[in-house]
């Protein structure tokens, strides 16, 4: 990571506090969301965020789009503090496309005016302008002109969501966040859709955050990997690296997990158990390492630092850094 | 890279919402009762057949011709009132006063209710926490005593009634108003309108307000019919619009002296409410059912 232009997505130890209120007598609690995530995308990169539910990846998006105000940190875009940008200017730099696309599309509008919205919130062109250049985008994301008067109830899932990456692509932003945008699809619309982003990534020249837990879609899109854990990132570098030789043991247990479409292998063995800890209560030291087969005494003391041991890739992990030393 | 589903054209989805609302018959007689009476109500002055204010005397409380055929008079439709006016010239004049009512207080409880209720919803927190404090006082006073008292100290009216009604009758919008918006404010393409750059006015106009209106429709119509039904009775206590005015509510209340040997003097206006009230509520469920996004696939 030395050496490089200026990123376009940076997070500097980047935390997201939420209070918690717990009845009308009980004291707040803090609850730690994102606890001090560092990460850089660099242009035309796409760096897959990977983590089970409630990791903190949707939250570090909102941050991102300047949905959510970090507690603590910065979120530079393009070199500049996300919270010094106006919400149009933002809106050139960052769009998103969501998880949902029959909540992320407002039922009582036709397709064209969603995709046209963007245009005119930042009065673009004239109307007849407008129009072409949302026609042009249908065509772009694979939706026929006639598309343009439909509601997005008169669409199918993959429909809509092509709608969403239109919307997200008509001010040709700098940086596309992808909020688990498959996840709410049916698996060959899925394959359809990452073909589309993939297509328009290597097109456009997007850089992109791409959001999931399925580590099938993140190894087809990603150039970088960072694997997420209880609002830490705990391994993060190139995705065949990670990919291959993970060296976090959360990592390797997350690629096992990935289902096969043969039931009779039942579910598979990650070796974690199934309890993931109350992030109201986090444990001391590695936050892992209660559920870790590799945890030894330090681990449950000392929280440990993302630091490369081997190779391009960094790993937060005290077993990791013995075996390194061990090699070395 | 294409989609094996399309829409369909617009045509045939134009007709299948055609369809809806004509498959719907409470909507189309509800519809056809309302347009009715408003038409009545416009062009009054054109159809009724006499002056509802001129007292001929002589011609006191004649029956109508299905009430009594002998003492009926063909002048006469449904026949007069005590005062020798004719009932039926009353009764049409009489639908302007209850529309406007009703209304004009839907008008201004729909802009207070709304209001109150949207932003409360949507900015959540103080905001949320003055809207509903200021809905439970509301909510606490009893609608009739304070209209009475009102109306007791301020002097019956057209327009002191449609003020006290507006100014007490927002509470049901600005209650579903809310809930509506919190639900709202939370889905994914209100995130996407902020992440596009639009204003928070912007949103609540463009992509909030939207999806508030069936719900809307279906307050409006409740409270519609509730003003009118709240007019009768001010009116039918003295309390609201005064006479010689021909209110539906006051005309029962003058009938009621009657009541006894003439019976359908205080029938024909209790109707007429009623109708009104039955096909402005049928009115509101039918376009609720009509327009909701979630059946217009």
């Amino acid at each position: 990571m030395s050496g490089e232009a200026r990123p376009i997505l940076e997070l500097r130890n980047v935390v997201k506090r939420y209070s918690v209120g717990r009845g009308l007598f009980a004291r707040k609690r803090a609850l730690m969301a994102v606890g001090g995530v560092s990460l850089a995308v660099q242009r035309r990169q796409v760096l897959g965020l990977v983590g089970e539910s409630g990791c903190g990846k949707s939250t570090l998006a909102k941050m991102v789009l300047g949905l959510e105000v970090p507690t603590e940190g910065e979120v530079l875009i393009d070199g500049r503090p996300i919270a010094s940008l106006g919400r149009l200017e933002r809106a050139r730099l960052v769009q998103p496309v969501f998880q949902d696309p029959y909540s992320s599309l407002n039922p009582r509008k036709t397709v064209a005016s969603i995709v046209g919205l963007p245009l005119s919130v930042h009065g673009e062109g004239s109307a007849a302008e407008r129009q072409g250049r949302v026609e042009e985008m249908l065509r772009l994301v694979g939706l026929a002109p006639r598309h343009a008067a439909a509601y997005p109830s008169q669409l199918s899932g993959g429909q809509r969501q092509r709608v969403a990456i239109a919307r997200a692509l008509i001010l040709k932003p700098q940086l596309l966040i992808c909020d688990e945008p498959t996840s709410a699809l049916d698996v060959s619309v899925q394959a359809q859709i990452l073909n589309l982003l993939m297509d328009l990534q290597s097109r456009l020249g997007l850089t992109c955050l791409f959001i999931s837990h399925n580590l099938a879609v993140v190894q087809m899109l990603a150039t970088r990997v960072a694997v997420m854990y209880l609002g830490r990132v705990v391994e993060e570098g190139p995705t065949a690296e990670v990919m291959v030789h993970a060296q976090h043991p959360y990592s390797r247990g997350l690629l096992a997990s990935v289902l096969t479409p043969d039931p009779s292998l039942g579910l598979p063995e990650t070796g974690l158990g199934s309890v993931f800890p109350d992030p109201l209560d986090p444990p001391p030291g590695c936050a892992f390492h209660p559920r870790c087969p590799l945890a030894f005494d330090r681990c449950g003391v000392e929280a440990p630092l993302l630091l490369a041991h081997r190779g391009n890739a960094r790993a937060a992990c005290h077993a990791a850094e013995r075996q390194a030393m061990a090699a070395a | 890279m294409s989609d094996a589903t399309l829409p369909k054209p617009t045509a045939p989805a134009l007709q299948k919402k055609r369809g809806r609302i004509l498959g719907n018959p409470g909507l189309v007689v509800a519809a056809l009762v309302l347009g009715l009476i408003t038409l009545m109500a416009v062009f009054a002055p054109l159809i009724a057949p006499h002056d509802p204010y001129v007292q001929v005397l002589d011609d006191r409380l004649i029956p109508p011709a299905f009430v009594d055929a002998e003492m009926s008079d063909p002048r006469y439709l449904l026949g007069t009132d005590n005062l020798g006016r004719d009932y039926l010239s009353r009764l049409i004049y009489g639908a302007r006063i209850s529309l406007l009512i009703g209304l004009l207080t839907v008008l201004v409880s729909g802009v207070i209710g709304t209001t109150l209720g949207v932003a409360a919803g949507y900015f959540g927190g103080r905001v949320d926490t003055v809207v509903s404090f200021l809905i439970t006082t509301r909510l606490s006073l009893p609608v009739v005593m304070v209209a009475l008292a009102v109306v007791a100290v301020a002097g019956g009216s057209l327009r002191v009634v449609v003020l006290v009604l507006g100014l007490l009758l927002w509470d049901r919008f600005a209650v579903v108003m809310r809930s509506a918006t919190m639900q709202l404010r939370n889905l994914e393409y209100v995130a996407a309108a902020r992440s596009v750059g639009c204003s928070t006015p912007r949103i609540l106009l463009g992509e909030i307000l939207p999806n508030l209106v069936s719900a809307l429709v279906v307050v409006a119509s409740y409270e519609m019919a509730q003003a009118i039904l709240l007019e009768a009775a001010l009116s039918f206590l003295g309390l609201g619009v005064q006479p010689p005015l021909p209110s539906w509510g006051l005309m029962v209340a003058e009938a009621k002296e009657v009541m006894l040997f003439d019976p359908w003097v205080i029938l024909l206006p209790g109707l007429a409410i009623c109708i009104l009230v039955l096909a402005i509520n049928m009115l509101g469920d039918g376009i609720r059912d009509a327009t909701a996004p979630e059946g217009r696939s």
